[in-house]
């Protein structure tokens, strides 16, 4: 017993170590008061002028398109690559998870200044496009990273099976492969989606002028002080994906959601 | 068929050798010439200069301590948590990231208003009459932001690499006779170790690279040598420079991909 | 989990649609490319402009001068506009990267901007060939009157150990060489080594008493007493008093720096005609007034000075000062070299224990 109450103590101190700071910005957007450091009063006023602000609002499109999007091209080209290299030699697989390494582990900077580099040589225009690319480049890891352990667990006879009972390839892929690996390619959809969501470094260096995410709107805000509808909006989209996700955890369908992670 | 299939990875590998391997080549040309584009050590050696080699001291020594603390948070809890049974690891997962759809900056900056000496830590400290702290702007508040900021990515791979422990292994370790102490040190741990080194370089590769954490929380009163580099990039504008040091580090990306590659045959102890 | 991510998209695609929408206008006169610093202009007189003109404005956002610069000079973006400062004028001017401007399609430019600004202007962009100025300030020292014993007068208060922990000094390399060099009585463009290497000993010497290096959150770590001095561009103390009345600010008896920031046209500017009724739209009084108004940054437009309804402020010695009764320099650039040797030391600095 007591040993069970330690260990909930534990894990309430982490979460409150992870979730004081969301705490403070969320105080922070019903603060009257322009300025971070001063308690100006309770007001829902940045609530009001944030659905005003063009900007922030096509920021905040800008941000989610091109998350979806580079999350979406991501997944897709990730997860062919895992199928395929499933039927490779340990060693090419290996040079490829090495390549595959890469953007996760380089410097942010580095991977920001290089693509510019890049694009120029191109000749491309700088604005969504570059963007996206560069977001997809960084994206593709995270899916692979995590659709590839759930490819090593698959029982390489079950699609022998279908074959043999006269699916096709695609069929066999789709009907027995698919559901098996679906968690794998569920979580590397969320987890490039919330990269993509989060990066300022490399954005900041593949964008062209007219176009900006939320990151970037904030870092060229953080000179003059960032605006409070900034608060706002971060408190609207954190408060708006808890009760989604609490709401898809206990819903009553429980036991089938389970079925399809496991 | 099987040829077939391996057709299946030329998007990638095509997208790879574009946007990733070309853009590493340009980094290396640039860090092997000078202004006028003549071959040279230079910019590599200058890791050597007294600031920069204390630049990359401090940041490795920094973002070892951060990987130590992560570790030694992230352990105890991956256990308590591969324990608790909860119906679908994806929401724990959820949970963990969550945080990081509140922007990075916006995060960071809010830790700010919680360390400062007027900050809301000290506020509530004086409130019940203790002493306050003066954290913000030394290497402590440098430390705690990393720690903050790459916890999760500690967290999921140990955790994963626990709840993929087959329980009848634990079971059969007690049957012999194995206390809990060496349960742990001969079962529990040594089947852990990929997920344990997928977390120590997801923590400390980042930490070692970056420089926003220590412009913010450390007032820029200690030089890392990410901050070293984004002055290269963006303030200096010494290209060549910044492509030399970047080779450096370059060196523990290989390092930590190898070690992985050893410990983690079969992507055990993965992110997710 | 399956239905959370659906849920998930349609919510993502939901907002993306609903703010997306309303992005495509016509431009039936063409469109501007300009590129600012971040929060330097009220939004409300790139509307009208739009309004009044039919010419798009694409609007982009900068932290630095050293920031812009490489993306400017890499002509990743069609930039027409720019608002760089002096010394970056020099320098771009010095690489043959900006167009002359045609005054005679400037005519608020000529009228309404005030002679002395382009007298000062003359040290950076001689004969007012390039930039039309548009803020101008000075550096000083802002002070809290109930956390400092008696008044700050100079840069030498800075080194004072009774301010330990309490002085906030700004971060890029010339405003902190600047202080350095005045400190100790050199001029703020010096490239004499031995010179940088006093201020440079000034500097490592004083950082034990600075609380920490920053350029945007003087501001706000003012405001809330988290320090007592700071390094300060004039145009942030006048917002700063009125969220904090403690706060006072004063130009360093040693001398200082007068800054101006200025429209420039970028020499492969595809719209170049665009770019120069933008610039001279940003001239005329009652829109200059609204931009002072929004940035508290000192406006050199003295028709739009005159439009200052509250005389304090139309009189401030902040936002106004006699140049005069004080010693003031302007950034000039100091070529590539001196650039390294200031990086280095600054490095210097920066890597310097505690």
């Amino acid at each position: 017993m007591i040993k069970t109450t330690a260990q909930r103590i534990y894990v309430a101190l982490i979460f409150i170590f992870l979730y004081a700071p969301i705490a403070t910005l969320i105080v922070l957007s019903f603060n009257a008061s322009k300025t971070r450091s001063k308690w100006g009063g309770f007001t829902f006023k940045w609530y009001a002028s944030l659905f005003e602000d063009e900007k922030i609002l096509q920021a905040l499109g800008n941000t989610l398109l091109i998350a979806f999007l580079s999350a979406s091209i991501a997944t897709v080209i990730g997860t062919i690559a895992c199928i395929a290299m499933q039927n490779m030699k340990r060693k090419s697989r290996t040079i490829i998870m090495g390549i595959t390494n890469i953007p996760m582990l380089n410097a942010e900077i580095v991977t920001g200044i290089s693509l510019m580099l890049l694009f120029i040589i191109l000749g491309f225009k700088f604005g969504f496009m570059t963007i996206l690319l560069a977001h997809i480049t960084f994206n593709i890891p995270y899916v692979i990273l995590s659709v590839m352990p759930r490819m090593k667990q698959l029982n390489p006879s079950t699609y022998e099976a279908a074959l043999d009972l006269g699916a096709s390839h695609t069929q066999a892929f789709f009907k027995v492969v698919f559901p098996d690996i679906l968690p794998g390619i569920v979580s590397g959809f969320i987890m490039a989606f919330t990269m993509s969501l989060d990066d300022f470094v490399i954005t900041h260096f593949t964008k062209g002028a007219g176009i900006d995410t939320l990151s970037t709107k904030i870092y060229t805000e953080v000179r003059k002080g960032i605006k409070p509808e900034m608060y706002a909006l971060s408190t609207i989209i954190f408060v708006t994906v808890l009760i989604l996700l609490l709401l898809v955890n206990y819903a009553p369908k429980k036991k089938q959601d389970t079925a399809a992670v496991k | 068929m099987n040829n077939k299939r391996k057709l299946l990875s030329i998007p990638y590998l095509l997208w790879a050798i574009v946007f990733i391997i070309i853009p590493l080549f340009m980094v290396v040309y640039y860090g092997i010439t000078d202004k006028t584009g003549a071959f040279t050590f230079a910019n590599i050696a200058a890791i050597a200069t007294a600031e920069h080699g204390k630049a990359l001291w401090l940041s490795v020594l920094l973002s070892f301590m951060s990987t130590v603390v992560c570790l030694l948070l992230a352990y105890p809890l991956a256990m308590i948590l591969s324990k608790m049974n909860i119906a679908s690891n994806s929401f724990l997962v959820l949970i963990f990231i969550l945080p990081m759809w509140m922007n990075f900056l916006l995060r960071t900056l809010a830790w700010l208003s919680l360390l400062e000496k007027t900050g809301v830590i000290n506020n509530i400290l004086k409130f019940f009459g203790l002493p306050t702290m003066n954290i913000i702007n030394t290497p402590g508040a440098i430390i705690l932001g990393m720690v903050y900021n790459f916890l999760p990515f500690m967290i999921m791979p140990i955790y994963n690499a626990l709840v993929k422990i087959d329980p009848n292994v634990i079971n059969a370790a007690r049957d012999l006779g194995a206390g809990p102490f060496k349960t742990f040190t001969k079962v529990i741990f040594p089947l852990s170790i990929p997920g344990v080194i997928s977390g120590i370089t997801m923590v400390f590769v980042p930490a070692l690279t970056t420089f926003v954490i220590s412009t913010i929380l450390g007032g820029n009163k200690i030089l890392l040598i990410g901050n070293v580099i984004e002055l290269e990039f963006t303030t200096t504008g010494n290209w060549h420079l910044g492509s030399g040091l970047s080779m450096v580090l370059m060196v523990f990306i290989v390092i930590s991909m190898i070690l992985t590659a050893i410990f983690d045959k079969d992507g055990e102890g993965s992110m997710l | 989990m399956k239905k959370s991510i659906a849920i998930l998209l349609c919510t993502v695609l939901l907002g993306t649609i609903l703010t997306g929408c309303g992005s495509e206008n016509d431009t039936p006169n063409g469109e501007v490319y300009v590129y600012n610093w971040g929060e330097y202009i009220d939004e409300e007189t790139i509307d009208l402009f739009e309004k009044e003109t039919g010419i798009k404005v694409i609007y982009d956002e900068f932290e630095t001068n050293e920031a812009m610069y490489p993306k400017v000079e890499a002509g990743a973006s069609q930039y027409d506009v720019v608002c760089p400062s002096d010394y970056m004028i020099a320098k771009m001017i010095d690489n043959d990267m900006l167009a002359e401007l045609n005054w005679d399609n400037l005519p608020n430019a000529k009228a309404n901007i005030g002679s002395q600004y382009y007298e000062s202007s003359e040290q950076f962009d001689p004969g007012n060939k390039y930039s039309v100025p548009y803020c101008w300030g000075t550096v000083g020292i802002l002070y809290n009157t109930q956390m400092v014993d008696g008044p700050i007068t100079g840069w030498a208060d800075l080194w004072n150990e009774k301010y330990e922990d309490n002085i906030l000094m700004q971060s890029s390399v010339r405003d902190l060489f600047m202080v350095g060099l005045k400190l100790n009585g050199y001029s703020l463009n010096s490239t004499d080594p031995a010179e940088l290497e006093v201020a440079k000993n000034s500097l490592i010497e004083q950082k034990p008493l600075v609380q920490a290096y920053v350029i945007d959150q003087v501001r706000d770590k003012m405001i809330g007493n988290e320090a007592a001095i700071g390094v300060i561009y004039s145009g942030e103390a006048i917002y700063t008093q009125r969220q904090n009345s403690n706060l006072e600010y004063v130009i360093p008896k040693e001398g200082s720096n007068v800054w101006i920031d200025s429209w420039v046209i970028l020499k492969d500017s595809p719209n170049k005609e665009n770019a120069e009724k933008f610039i001279d739209f940003m001239c005329r009084p009652e829109i200059a007034l609204m931009n002072f108004e929004y940035i508290t940054y000192s406006t050199p437009n003295d028709a739009a000075r005159a439009l200052i309804e509250d005389e304090d402020i139309r009189n401030s010695e902040i936002a106004f000062p006699d140049l005069s009764k004080y010693d003031l320099e302007t950034f000039s650039f100091l070529g590539e070299e001196a650039d390294e040797l200031y990086n280095n030391l600054y490095k210097e600095i920066q890597s310097s224990s505690n």
